[in-house]
């Protein structure tokens, strides 16, 4: 526990302006600017409105600058300020099969309808530091092809489902309004779309570690990547004073459709089953790993052990959310002095009795 | 070109207006505002005023809808001397585009202004986006492959 303290102003206020003075660094170097780092440093951008849990690149990169870079920081700013915020509503649904796909994969089908378009990936990349972006130069832009006149991706997932080979995703309860853990406290068992939001809004390295280890063996369930899809989506929204909807922007958004092993059960025949993950911008590692631990969460519903800790539900969702974990963890540097102090009469205490019966068993020795 | 009847008050017209309007470039809007020339004025009725929504995902794509994160709107809305209401909500941060977007709304209202407003600014609109949807379309169409997998032959 620790306690208010009282003092410090003056050491407070110094520290702000050292931290402003680090922030800007060097004056003979330019300063950045928000359109840079949205434009340049645009999965930073991305990450931080995902786990942010709030779309507006130019809000994350302003979050990203105040931070120095430091993402979980800036995510905490983000979160932060979407709280100083009305709320107008919720959007309808958005609609990935609409989407204007600037990359899209399958890697269960290698003839998937629309084809496999790679896009602005690193996959192929050589991660080998690339010295001419040392200097500064005009880069051309990228080659073209021609387009479909359709340029509809269908879903992997969809095909599959009409053979019966995937479960169908579960439908929305008629009627029933989408819940939400920013409004209506997160409690256990959660629902599946709740699992999914803590998830979309979890650390990227915590959920990217849990997913690793169902691959190990904690929780394997044979995960494929039915299908991968980066692009831009347009938002509906239906304001109350209208009645019907209109498009009020468009996002880029990634999503990754997991499809595993199932052995079925009793009562299923076997068929395969789904994982699903959702971000902002293009975050596809976050997407994965979300897909990942999504279907791993769903273990009891399947019948499956619940033996690994990405399986545990408590376990994922209670420490998943890293403005949490890095408040509680940070919380330490907070004065504990009060708390430390009766800890030490404690330790005191208890180290005499020890030395007071250490020092009787040697005079008790020396007397026999 | 769209031709309009004498008035076009239909929501199917609001509706795609306002989507257009809503997802220009915000220095797009302004310009071509300015194309239009003087217009009948109009007092707020909604200061633009910054607010969330939350954006929902369906699970798989075509489930139940899960909350997936919000996203920064703003809105504002309008009333022209004759009456006539204009409301604008756009995504992001333009309180400036939100109250363009209402004055557009209204003015649309008015069947005189219907087909300036089409012809000068909703139709290039929706082509400038066109535009940019076709470039991105066309660079990610450039990195489309076929993969081959590599069978072996029997007895070799």
């Amino acid at each position: 526990m620790y306690v208010a303290v009282k003092g410090g102003e003056t050491a407070i206020a110094h520290a702000l302006e050292l931290l402003a003075d680090r922030r800007r660094g060097s004056r003979d170097v330019p300063e950045l600017t928000l359109d840079q780092i949205d434009q340049q440093l645009a999965q930073s951008v991305d990450r931080v409105m995902t786990e942010g849990s709030c779309y507006d690149r130019q809000l994350a990169a302003l979050a990203i600058k105040q931070a120095r870079g430091d993402l979980i920081e800036a995510i905490f700013l983000l979160r932060a300020y979407r709280t100083t915020l009305p709320r107008f509503g919720h959007s309808e649904p958005i609609d990935t099969s609409r989407m204007s796909a600037e990359r899209r994969i399958s890697s269960t089908f290698k003839d998937v309808p629309g084809g496999q378009v790679l896009g602005p990936t690193f996959d192929y990349t050589h991660r080998l530091l690339d010295f001419s972006l040392m200097a500064n130069g005009e880069r051309p832009t990228a080659p073209t092809a021609p387009i479909d006149a359709a340029q509809i991706f269908p879903r992997v997932g969809d095909i599959l489902e009409r053979e019966g080979m995937l479960e169908p995703p579960p439908p929305a309860d008629a009627g029933v309004s989408t819940q939400d853990i920013t409004r209506d406290p997160l409690t256990l068992p959660a629902s599946r779309p709740v699992r999914l939001q803590a998830l979309a809004r979890g650390d990227e390295g915590f959920l990217l570690a849990l997913g690793y280890s169902t691959q190990r063996g904690y929780g394997n369930n044979h995960p494929f990547v039915g299908e991968i899809r980066f692009g831009a989506v347009p938002v509906s929204f239906v304001p109350e004073e209208l009645g019907f909807p209109i498009e009020i922007a468009e996002i880029d958004v990634t999503e990754c459709d997991m499809v595993n092993q199932f052995a079925g059960s009793h009562d299923v025949p076997p068929q395969f089953t789904r994982g699903y993950g959702l971000a902002f911008g293009h975050a596809e590692r976050k997407a994965m790993a979300m897909a990942l631990v999504d279907r791993a969460l769903r273990a009891e519903e399947l019948s499956e052990a619940v033996i690994s800790p990405a399986q545990d539900e408590e376990f994922v969702l209670a420490h998943s959310d890293n403005v949490e974990a890095s408040g509680f963890v940070q919380h330490l540097k907070l004065p504990h002095y009060v708390d430390f102090q009766s800890e030490l009469v404690v330790v005191r205490a208890l180290r005499a009795e020890v030395e007071a019966r250490q020092q009787q068993a040697a005079l008790d020795q020396a007397a026999e | 070109m769209l031709l309009f009847p004498s008035s076009d008050t239909s929501p199917a017209r609001r509706q795609r207006w306002l989507s257009v309007v809503a997802k220009a470039p915000a220095h797009r809007l302004q310009i071509l505002r300015q194309s239009l020339g003087d217009t009948p004025s109009y007092t707020m009725l909604r200061r633009p005023e910054i607010g969330l929504i939350m954006l929902q995902g369906r699970i798989s794509g075509s489930g139940a809808p899960f909350a997936a994160g919000e996203m920064t709107v703003t809105r504002a809305a309008v009333r022209l001397a004759s009456g006539q209401i204009g409301i604008g909500y756009v995504g992001g941060r333009h309180p400036l585009q939100a109250e363009l977007v209402a004055a557009i709304d209204a003015l649309g209202q008015l069947p005189e202004w219907q087909q300036p407003i089409e012809d000068q600014i909703i139709a290039p609109l929706e082509q400038e986006a066109k535009a940019r949807h076709r470039l991105r379309a066309a660079m990610a169409a450039a990195t489309k492959v076929e993969f081959f997998t590599v069978a072996r032959e029997a007895g070799t």
